[in-house]
């Protein structure tokens, strides 16, 4: 089944606010091979908020992660990320197309601090490989 | 490193075995099985378990933070055109990524990455804005 083409220009409830904390950022880090002691976090941090926000949208619309693969991603910052921040993602699907029996997803994220003040527009084009008919979804 | 217009930035290089994949879906929250299950990948018509995109782009930044001595990024975006596939063994394989510094203007550094695994580029058009 394609993803409904009525999304576009749906915007979805916030994800759960998310604190940014030592421990998170030092783990995030260490996960990509690097090291934090403090200053600026790793550019690509955000997507911890911007992934749960997809999450929420894919189990709304009731499509499975493991269909899903990266077709681009990109970080647009207001300001950076500081350890202490509560932020929260809210998703709009913004764009969609079918390419050769896949649904090529556009969404863009907007995270915001606990004032609601941007920090960061995550966009990011979801590629979703729908199950052919009959096949187990 | 000098940040000026032309100047082609020095290759890092970074190891990518499963280990590093499952590490990185904990930190991440990405748990998506592609990741981290053969079969599951295989049924999606992936070649293999695959690494995160998120994970190379995170490799990319680490370039970019080495080069510019952490420099605040205000952007940073690719697209995924060939996965990385991660096979399972202990040497797993490498990324590479490179840089040319495109654009210095009003105190914003254009750097255009170029991240290749095998020799192949994994990302289209990588590229990284930061405040220097």
């Amino acid at each position: 089944m394609p993803v409904d083409s009525s999304l576009v220009g749906r915007a979805y409830p916030a994800s759960r606010p998310y604190t940014v904390t030592d421990e998170r950022v030092r783990a995030f880090a260490e996960a990509t091979g690097g090291t934090w002691a403090g200053g600026p976090l790793p550019a690509t941090f955000p997507i911890v908020l911007a992934f749960d926000a997809m999450n929420d949208f894919l189990d709304a619309e009731g499509v499975a992660l493991h269909r899903i693969v990266h077709g681009e991603q990109k970080f647009a910052y207001a300001r950076p990320v500081a350890v202490g921040d509560t932020l929260s993602a809210t998703l709009t699907v913004a764009g969609l197309r079918q390419i050769g029996g896949n649904d090529i997803i556009t969404t863009s994220s907007e995270i915001v601090d606990a004032e609601g003040a941007l920090v960061c527009t995550a966009t990011a084009t979801l590629v979703h490989r729908a199950p052919a008919e009959g096949e187990q979804a | 490193m000098s940040l000026e217009v032309g100047t082609v930035l020095e290759t890092r290089t970074y190891p990518v075995t499963r280990a590093h994949l499952v590490r990185y879906a904990g930190a991440s929250g990405d748990f998506n099985p592609i990741h981290w299950s053969e079969r599951v990948a295989m049924s999606v018509g992936l070649p293999g378990v695959i690494a995160h995109g998120m994970f190379t782009q995170a490799l990319a930044a680490r370039a970019v933070a080495s080069w510019t001595g952490d420099a605040e990024v205000v952007e940073l975006g690719c697209k995924f055109t060939n996965p990385v596939v991660v096979p399972d063994d202990d040497e797993g394989v490498e990324v590479v990524v490179g840089g040319t510094v495109k654009k210095v203007e009003d105190g914003l550094v254009t750097i255009a990455l170029e991240v290749t695994c095998g020799g192949t580029k994994v990302l289209g058009m990588p590229k990284a804005v930061v405040r220097a």
